[in-house]
């Protein structure tokens, strides 16, 4: 459906997106996810054809874009977006869903019925003769949303819809995309800084770090499996750790870390630079040391407790610095302090190995 | 005061007693003026968006020139007009000078830089987001244009208003190139500057009245067909739907 070629833009001196190779397959959800300010946008208005790249191709349904302006409006009118503050008209919330299906030359009773069906999919029905400029930012991120939708787009282009909504529009514009879009087997590619957002919605996903896309793949693989620090960094690793390998028998490593050794699986060689990723959730805490199958137990002091609803972050100083992720619960329980002694344990197939 | 209340009262019976100089004066009054202002407006807003909507070398300094000519003086305009289309000018040939159609296209030079510049400004009012919403929801160039000139649209009407009460309440220009003739070019302006000059403040008074109230009643008739036109729009919808 979507393929971007070694696309490369710049405002002025500033280098946005580098080489991003990337191809987008019918009825597949797409998310970007990356840091602000990664160049996730201006991916977004480069395939939606509002600009023209420095470099690189991009072709839609098997046809390379070109410079043509009537050519890029035939296939403009084949797509639509939702960027993240939509601008409304100052007209009737009808006017503007109704807007993409009349410069369409769509009218009469088609036009009311496409329209009128878009405001029932995103909860607006009845809304037809409000002023648009008078809604919430929830209401007017579902109006930009039906009216997008009215135009049955074979391309949606998303551009984090939710960013400034309260959790409850969150999630409604979340099972919006999740039930009617993919029910409809429309294709959409969304961009979000907000990593859970991707997982929850993607079907694949692309890390956008300082214009270049590091990686892309299912959602498990890149939160299971970043491909290198930034990524591991932005999907929550944290704790990442440098270190060298100094045995590997049949896959099982030893990564030597400040006097200490951390037991992974990888097929690095003897002597090579890596960095151990542990995400927090994988580490589990004990007073005493653990005799479980985990292969890795480190004793170390608490330097820190952070709750935050039912979870608690436990920093730890095990010669390393080390971050857990536990139930609040658990805290209650164990009665953990700051300066508490503890046992750090993760199991061998916890740690994943970056590339140093 | 004494003065002003008896004009008053002149004026109120000049109407209603349908003095048959003071209709035809008004009525040629409404007739240069506002033919004027919709050749103005026909002419200008789209410059006005053509200006605004490209990118060019010159753009800053060319709206800055516009701008300065808001306020060029109206005799100034007639005395090119008369250069222009006097028996010895350019345009001489055509022989309208001292004809209402000369009187229109004093006026629309009059008007153009205002008309041209306020439209410049009203667009400038109006989010660049609105555009790009147009242009990504599909809209060709036209289109996306025609878009944010709806949302200017109460600003645009204020330049052609405003454009309006510069054509209509001018003397130089109309004086000068129009000559003020009794039944053929004289207007509000011409006939007031006269009357005064013959000694009879009360009728020029009188004859200031409705051309106040004309523009009054003109400004309040567009605001409404405007916000009439609004209503409608949203009875449609809300039928429609």
């Amino acid at each position: 459906m979507l393929e971007v070629k070694g696309l490369h833009h710049r405002y002025g001196k500033a280098e946005i997106l580098k080489n991003i190779d990337l191809g987008i397959e019918q009825g597949e959800v797409f998310v970007t996810i990356g840091p602000t300010g990664s160049g996730k946008t201006t991916l977004l208005r480069l395939v939606g054809l509002l600009e023209r790249p420095t470099s690189g191709h991009i072709y839609f349904d098997g046809h390379q874009v070109n410079n043509s302006e009537r050519a890029r409006l035939e296939i403009r009118r084949r797509m639509a977006m939702v960027s993240q503050k939509p601008a409304v008209f100052n007209a009737s919330v009808f006017d503007n869903v109704a807007y993409g299906l009349k410069v369409r030359k769509e009218k009469g009773a088609s036009l009311s019925h496409k329209v009128t069906k878009a405001l029932e999919t995103v909860g607006l029905a009845g809304y037809d003769r409000r002023n648009a400029q008078t809604l919430s930012g929830g209401e007017t991120q579902r109006v930009a949303l039906a009216r997008a939708l009215a135009i049955e787009p074979e391309l949606l282009l998303l551009d984090e819809p939710t960013a400034n909504l309260d959790p409850v529009s969150t999630s409604h514009i979340e099972k919006l995309v999740t039930d009617v879009i993919k029910r409809s087997n429309m294709t959409v590619m969304m961009a979000t800084h907000d990593m859970f957002q991707g997982q929850r919605l993607a079907d694949r996903m692309g890390v956008l770090v300082a214009g270049q896309m590091l990686q892309t793949g299912n959602p498990r693989e890149i939160f299971s499996s970043p491909r290198g620090r930034e990524i591991a960094e932005f999907v929550g690793m944290e704790n990442i750790i440098a270190g060298i390998i100094t045995s590997n028998e049949e896959g099982i490593v030893d990564i030597k870390i400040d006097g200490n050794a951390i037991e992974a699986i990888s097929n690095f060689g003897v002597g090579e630079a890596v960095y151990a990723g542990i995400r927090p959730e994988e580490i589990t805490l004990a007073r005493t040391k653990d005799t479980s199958s985990a292969r890795n137990n480190f004793p170390g002091e608490i330097t820190r407790i952070v709750l935050f609803g039912p979870l608690a972050r436990v920093e730890m100083n095990c010669g390393f610095h080390l971050v857990a992720l536990i139930t609040k619960r658990s805290t209650e329980e164990m009665n953990l302090q700051t300066g508490d002694r503890i046992h750090a344990s993760f199991k061998a197939t916890g740690v994943h190995v970056i590339k140093g | 005061m004494h003065a002003i209340a008896d004009a008053f009262v002149l004026a109120v019976k000049m109407i209603f007693t349908g003095d048959p100089e003071v209709y035809s004066i008004t009525a040629r009054t409404l007739e240069i003026s506002l033919s004027s202002t919709v050749i103005g407006a026909l002419l200008f807003v789209p410059l006005g968006c053509l200006i605004y909507f490209n990118h060019f070398r010159g753009k800053r300094t060319l709206i800055s020139i516009i701008q300065t000519c808001y306020s060029l003086p109206t005799v100034f305009v007639g005395l090119l007009v008369f250069l222009v289309f006097s028996r010895a000018g350019p345009l001489g040939v055509f022989g309208i000078m001292f004809t209402p159609q000369v009187m229109v296209i004093g006026q629309v030079v009059l008007i153009s830089a205002i008309v041209t510049g306020l439209t410049i400004s009203a667009l400038s009012g109006v989010s660049p987001a609105i555009r790009e919403t147009a242009i990504s929801l599909g809209a060709s160039r036209f289109q996306s244009v025609w878009a944010v000139l709806k949302e200017a649209r109460f600003a645009v009407l204020t330049a052609i208003l405003v454009g309006f009460g510069r054509a209509i309440s001018e003397v130089g220009l109309a004086l000068m190139v129009g000559g003020n003739i009794r039944g053929y070019t004289r207007v509000l302006t011409t006939a007031i500057s006269l009357e005064t000059g013959k000694g009879e403040v009360a009728l020029s008074l009188a004859l200031g009245f409705i051309l106040v109230a004309l523009a009054l009643i003109v400004t309040v008739l567009a605001n409404r067909f405007l916000r009439v036109k609004e209503v409608d729009v949203a009875r449609s919808q809300g039928s429609a739907s």
